[in-house]
């Protein structure tokens, strides 16, 4: 019995030694060295000089850390609560009765397989104040045509709209589950005479409500961490992040980029990495804590 | 938040999706059906009008390019723009290399992720839950963290500007796919397992002839996956990579950038050319694509 023991232990150990090396190679021995460089001085030339907390010290009187994290936080303000009523708005309207519908499931899926690259040049031209359709179709409705990319103000709508393209998969999750919703509840609510708000607000709003809590953490970390997206609408130069007019496009995450891999401040980089993990962790957990007043688990059904 | 998801794969999903079906009787008179599709048309058009846009800007010529108001359908078609991306970058060699890494890249991950995922779901062994919630939480990592010191890993081995630190990293598995195969290897039946084990077969044996073959929807999802994240990269190719023979096809699309000029034209052709291996596998896989999307869902 014990050797069978011992033989199984030693059997799961092998057939998961890939993932075992590599999480030490990849991601222990990472995130303790990132530790360790987020407080030292080291610009890839010398060895890390040990400077106790200076780094995170420095965020405090660095602007543009400030500008970042306030563009950071503003996208994430206004983008997660857009991605969730648009995606399930979508996905009410995808799941009407007509016929096809797994074809407009996939080409509402279609833009998330486009490359990063694609999507952001595309959106540049798109946005293009005279040449673009953006601008085109709002003079068609008589709305103001702003300079998206150019002006302080629209830099950041620019990058939500771009990144509302590509809510397909958050849309497809929750039409699957507005398929789960158990129809004797639907049955019931008509019943008792229930309209189209009160069998939303009463049946699909708290049935849905654990996609709900999971779809806005997962959303909220992207936001946190957004990159390719504002890196490529100001990118002018190959390798090396812009910042917008007037450094109203930096996210947070560029400008910790920047500091890595053009100012070549690895410490200060990793310090800013820290920052932003503790900052999603601390949020994911409110999130999570305050959860239990409006997500509803329904454990009788299972 | 418990993490339950039953229904890993695409035929789990496929079943939701026509237990659905039973509610929808034909309701209402004809308007309002002609209303649902008029919405349904509206909401599908606003996603793929960004791709008609492109595809009609890349036949157009310079001229009508550039003229207010743009026209979706291009007045004269014309298909230098096609022919420019080949005179102005190097096109095939920047799709050999992008195709050359994601290859890999797939290769490594059905290499390692599965073995993972088997030794998760069907050995019964001690270390096996510690090691899921190890699995998890480190999908939960943002990579800003790892990016730096991995970077400087590589730096002192003297791999940057080479393809292994885009590659190799797979061969140890991905997380997220190690986890959508566990879900799928869980609902593989024991007794399959049990009966081989008893005529003798060695674990490595069960794996390879019973479990992987029932398991190839979920390998499918996997490699599809795999081969669109490495296909569409763009940080990593644009860190690791800096000799432009090297460039995948994510970081070469600068090159029609100008100091003051866009190459509209050619730049719409190239991504429309990028954009169609991904879009190809996506239109034959696509079952696969939205089942694996509903799999990762937690509830």
């Amino acid at each position: 019995m014990r050797r069978n023991v011992r033989r199984q232990t030693l059997l799961g150990l092998a057939f998961a030694s890939p993932f075992i090396v590599g999480s030490l190679v990849f991601i222990i021995y990472p995130v303790l060295a990132s530790g360790w460089y987020s407080f030292t001085d080291f610009n890839l030339f010398q060895s890390p000089k040990f400077i106790w907390f200076k780094n995170y010290q420095h965020m405090f009187l660095d602007t543009t850390f400030w500008k970042s994290l306030s563009n950071t936080v503003f996208l994430t303000l206004f983008g997660v609560p857009l991605t969730i009523l648009i995606a399930l708005a979508g996905a009410h309207i995808m799941n009407l009765p007509v016929r096809g519908q797994p074809l407009y499931r996939a080409l509402i899926y279609l833009p998330t397989v486009v490359p990063v690259v694609v999507g952001g040049y595309l959106w540049r031209w798109l946005l293009n104040t005279e040449y673009g359709f953006v601008n085109y179709f709002l003079s068609l409705l008589h709305l103001p045509q702003p300079e998206w990319l150019e002006q302080p103000d629209w830099g950041k709508p620019a990058i939500i709209v771009m990144s509302l393209w590509v809510i397909g998969g958050t849309m497809i999750i929750y039409l699957a589950a507005l398929k789960d919703v158990p129809e004797d509840l639907y049955e019931a609510a008509q019943l008792d005479g229930a309209g189209w708000v009160s069998r939303f607000r009463y049946v699909t709003w708290p049935t849905l409500s654990p996609v709900t809590l999971f779809q806005i953490i997962v959303t909220m970390i992207a936001y946190l961490q957004i990159f390719a997206q504002p890196y490529l609408l100001t990118q002018t130069r190959l390798n090396a992040a812009s910042s917008g007019p007037g450094e109203s496009m930096i996210s947070y995450s560029m400008y910790l980029y920047q500091n890595a891999f053009v100012f070549l401040k690895m410490g200060y980089a990793s310090a800013m990495a820290w920052v932003l993990f503790l900052v999603t962790l601390l949020i994911t957990l409110v999130l999570l804590k305050t959860s239990k007043r409006w997500v509803h688990y329904d454990s009788e059904r299972g | 938040m418990t993490l339950n998801v039953a229904k890993a794969g695409p035929d789990g999903v496929i079943a939701t999706v026509h237990r659905g079906k039973r509610r929808k009787g034909v309701r209402g008179g004809i308007w309002t059906s002609i209303l649902r599709y008029a919405l349904v048309f509206a909401l599908v058009l606003v996603f793929i009008f960004p791709f008609l846009a492109m595809l009609s800007t890349s036949f157009k010529g310079a001229s009508e390019i550039f003229s207010a108001p743009p026209t979706l359908w291009p007045k004269s078609w014309t298909l230098s723009n096609f022919s420019s991306v080949f005179e102005l970058i190097p096109f095939w060699r920047y799709l050999a290399n992008t195709l050359l890494i994601s290859g890999l890249s797939v290769f490594g991950m059905l290499v390692a992720s599965p073995l993972v995922a088997y030794s998760l779901s069907k050995i019964g062994w001690r270390g096996q839950r510690p090691l899921l919630v190890i699995v998890l939480s480190t999908m939960m990592l943002p990579p800003q963290v790892t990016l730096i010191p991995i970077f400087l890993l590589w730096n002192k081995v003297g791999a940057t500007n080479s393809y292994l630190p885009l590659v190799l990293p797979m061969f140890f598995g991905t997380p997220f796919l190690i986890f959508m195969l566990r879900q799928f290897f869980m609902s593989v039946p024991n007794e399959l397992l049990y009966a081989a084990r008893v005529d003798g077969a060695s674990e490595l044996r069960v794996y390879w002839s019973i479990v992987l073959p029932i398991a190839r929807p979920a390998l499918i999802t996997a490699a599809v996956f795999q081969f669109v994240w490495a296909w569409t990269d763009f940080l990593n190719p644009l860190i690791y990579l800096n000799d432009p023979t090297k460039y995948t096809l994510s970081i070469g699309l600068y090159a029609f950038f100008g100091a003051h000029t866009v190459d509209w034209g050619p730049l719409m052709a190239a991504s429309v050319l990028f954009t169609i291996p991904a879009l190809t596998l996506f239109v034959l896989f696509q079952r696969y694509f939205v089942g694996g999307i509903s799999a990762g869902a937690v509830k």
